[in-house]
């Protein structure tokens, strides 16, 4: 008997079973089928997944930090960022009139030829013009063009404009340090952008904050060890000196004895960092710091003191100068004002080479080489700056007899002017040395003792007498304070000699002597106006700087206040 | 039972309400916030704005310039300054 034959008897229509389990079995399939593609989905693939969901209403924000001030060590701002607007365009979108392209080409400030060839470039984005003022974005929002848009940056700005251009330095158009402070501080004043990640409804209002991915870090304030006050007065008086005598570049240094802080640097050629579309190296270039020469007689006193250190010599020593003359090798050396016999503090006043190279001879070559080396010459300052240079001193094992003579007035070495400036400290901090700072410290530093206090004390008083009349740098004296200081004339190196008529003329000295406070060093390049001894060209700037320096800090008077009296130019010769 | 469940939703709904609430106040407090700090930094950059404003007119070659130019100062002979130690003056 069949199934089909029992259900039919019952009268009702019977389907064979396997029927039903079949459609069982497949309505199980399908929920299996489901049960797993929400396994897949869930357990598997839920981080894809819920990514994509969030991209449609979480945003990540740029958090922008604001890069940190610059300031004098009296508060007022050298470099401060402040919000400018971007403008940029999507050129397939922007659909413009004539009438409309003039006006936004007036309003960016370009010309229309110049709107016309941004906007047919075939890029996706273009810059119109970078870096407006916020009142110029407002105007431009205001004139609802489609598909023109504006970006948030920060400009920095310089009010210190040339004075300060070389310390301070500039940052690029990303705001970004390139140059001097600016670059050496970077990662202090830059800070970091941060960035959060919030909620936006459909009109793009943010309506929760999920997470700080990472904290905006603003860039910390700098305080520099820079006074505005000094550093104006400073560059003044040297760009005016620069100019009277024709020269093509200046540099000045005032560092303060007890802390070791700059007070002023300045450089002529200058330029003006709120506006670099012209800029040339020569302008750029911190001389003070970066560039190196032969410093020539301003480094005698560091022979002298030598000698004094290794007892081979007292201040009221004699040696024999005659004829003016001294031959080593083939090689002459001269004085500007021949004598027959100077003695060690006179050899300083004339600036005597045959004396100096005399002395020099007689002491040991290590021990000049070691003095020269602890003061600093030949390495590079512990300075925060880009590009200190560290100068030329060789090992003395290389020395021949003519090149001992030759250093000791300051031929056949090379330092910068910031590292004279330094190696100064040693005789106006009774033979300590003090470290540099450009940034602001306010307390004393404590120096490293290079000399001993008497020797400190007798180079002092010899650089008194030097500027003395009768000495080669009476211009740096001036009314109301006792001033100590050596000048140098040095003929500039050309082509593996010495040329001529180009010279280079400094004055590194301080004040006031009984209880020195500033160290100055000046040094003029390639005066052409017919002067170029040290000490007319270089010493008057000293005098100007210093006295104005002097008043500001309202260093007590330790001369009488008497008009100073000077001889003829002929005294400030000097042939090195 | 019935007592329970009807206990339970109304438990249930009284704390769907306070979620909502307590979302809606965090959002208004956060944009209260952010407006707060947007404020602190458009005054921040005043500031910033402001104190570059006082360095220019602050100048020292501006200063120096009016002072001799316009107000027809100078700087005082040296014999006429007095310069005072703080410690002996007090």
């Amino acid at each position: 008997m069949s199934r089909a034959a029992v259900a039919t008897t019952q009268g009702m229509v019977r389907f064979p079973v396997w029927r039903a389990r079949f459609v069982l079995g497949a309505l199980l399939a399908a929920f299996l089928l489901l049960a797993g593609r929400s396994v897949y989905l869930q357990a598997l693939k839920t981080d894809f997944l819920q990514e994509k969901g969030e991209a449609r209403y979480s945003r990540v924000l740029e958090v922008p930090a604001t890069r940190g001030r610059i300031l004098d060590r009296n508060g007022e701002a050298l470099a401060v960022s402040t919000p400018v607007k971007s403008i940029w365009a999507i050129p397939a979108d922007v659909e413009l009139s004539a009438r409309e392209r003039q006006k936004l080409a007036r309003l960016l400030g370009i010309e229309v030829a110049e709107l016309n060839r941004k906007l047919s470039e075939a890029r996706d984005f273009v810059y119109l013009k970078r870096q407006i003022s916020p009142e110029t974005a407002e105007t431009i929002e205001a004139l609802g063009i489609k598909g023109i848009y504006q970006q948030r940056e920060f400009r920095r700005y310089y009010p210190g404009g040339e004075v300060t251009a070389h310390v301070v330095g500039f940052t690029g158009v990303d705001d970004a340090g390139q140059e001097g402070i600016e670059l050496a501080h970077q990662e202090t004043l830059g800070g970091r952008p941060g960035s959060r990640r919030v909620i936006k409804d459909r009109l793009g209002r943010v309506v929760e904050d999920v997470e700080s991915i990472r904290a905006a870090q603003t860039g910390a304030d700098l305080t520099l060890a820079i006074d505005s006050k000094i550093q104006s007065l400073a560059f003044g008086a040297l760009k005016a000196a620069v100019e009277h005598h024709r020269a093509k570049a200046g540099a000045l240094v005032a560092v303060d004895v007890r802390s070791g802080e700059i007070l002023a640097l300045a450089n002529v050629p200058s330029y003006n960092p709120n506006n670099r579309a012209r800029l040339g190296g020569a302008q750029l270039r911190n001389r003070a710091v970066t560039d190196v020469f032969e410093p020539g007689s301003t480094l005698k006193p560091f022979t002298v003191a030598v000698a004094l250190e290794a007892g081979k010599v007292s201040p009221s020593t004699a040696v024999a100068t005659a004829p003016g003359r001294l031959t080593i090798a083939n090689y002459t050396i001269h004085d500007a004002h021949p004598a027959a016999m100077l003695t060690t503090a006179q050899i300083i006043q004339k600036s005597s080479n045959v004396g100096a190279a005399k002395i020099a001879l007689a002491l040991p070559r290590e021990a000049m080489w070691d003095l020269f080396r602890r003061v600093g010459f030949g390495t590079a300052p512990e300075l925060t700056f880009p590009g200190a240079a560290s100068g030329k001193l060789r090992h003395y094992r290389t020395w021949q007899p003519i090149e001992q003579a030759t250093m000791a007035y300051g031929h056949g070495i090379s330092v910068s002017l910031l590292q004279l400036a330094r190696a100064y400290t040693v005789f106006a901090r009774e033979g300590e040395l003090v470290p540099l700072t450009l940034v602001k410290s306010g307390s004393v530093a404590s120096g490293e003792k290079i000399l001993s206090t008497e020797t400190a004390r007798a180079v002092r008083a010899m650089l008194e007498q030097a500027v003395q009349n009768g000495g080669t740098g009476p211009r740096a004296r001036i009314m109301g304070w006792r001033v100590a200081g050596k000048t140098g004339t040095a003929h500039k190196q050309e082509n593996g000699g010495y040329a001529a008529d180009k010279y280079l003329s400094s004055f590194v000295g301080f004040a006031p002597a009984s209880a020195p406070r500033i160290v100055l060093a000046v040094m003029i390049d390639e005066p052409s106006a017919g002067q170029y001894y040290g000490g007319v060209v270089a010493a008057p700037v000293f005098a100007q700087v210093m006295q104005g320096v002097l008043r500001m800090l309202g260093v007590p008077h330790d001369a009488p206040l008497e008009p100073i009296e000077l001889p003829g130019e002929d005294e400030a010769k000097e042939s090195t | 039972m019935a007592k329970l469940n009807l206990l339970l939703l109304a438990v249930l709904v009284a704390c769907a309400i306070g979620l909502v609430t307590s979302q809606h106040r965090a959002r208004k407090l956060f944009s209260d916030l952010e407006r707060e700090q947007n404020r602190s930094r458009e005054l921040d950059i005043d500031y910033g704005r402001l104190q570059l404003e006082a360095s220019t007119w602050g100048l020292h070659q501006r200063v120096e310039k009016i002072a001799t130019g316009t107000l027809g100062m100078r700087a005082p002979d040296p014999r006429r300054v007095r310069v005072v130690a703080r410690d002996k003056a007090r």
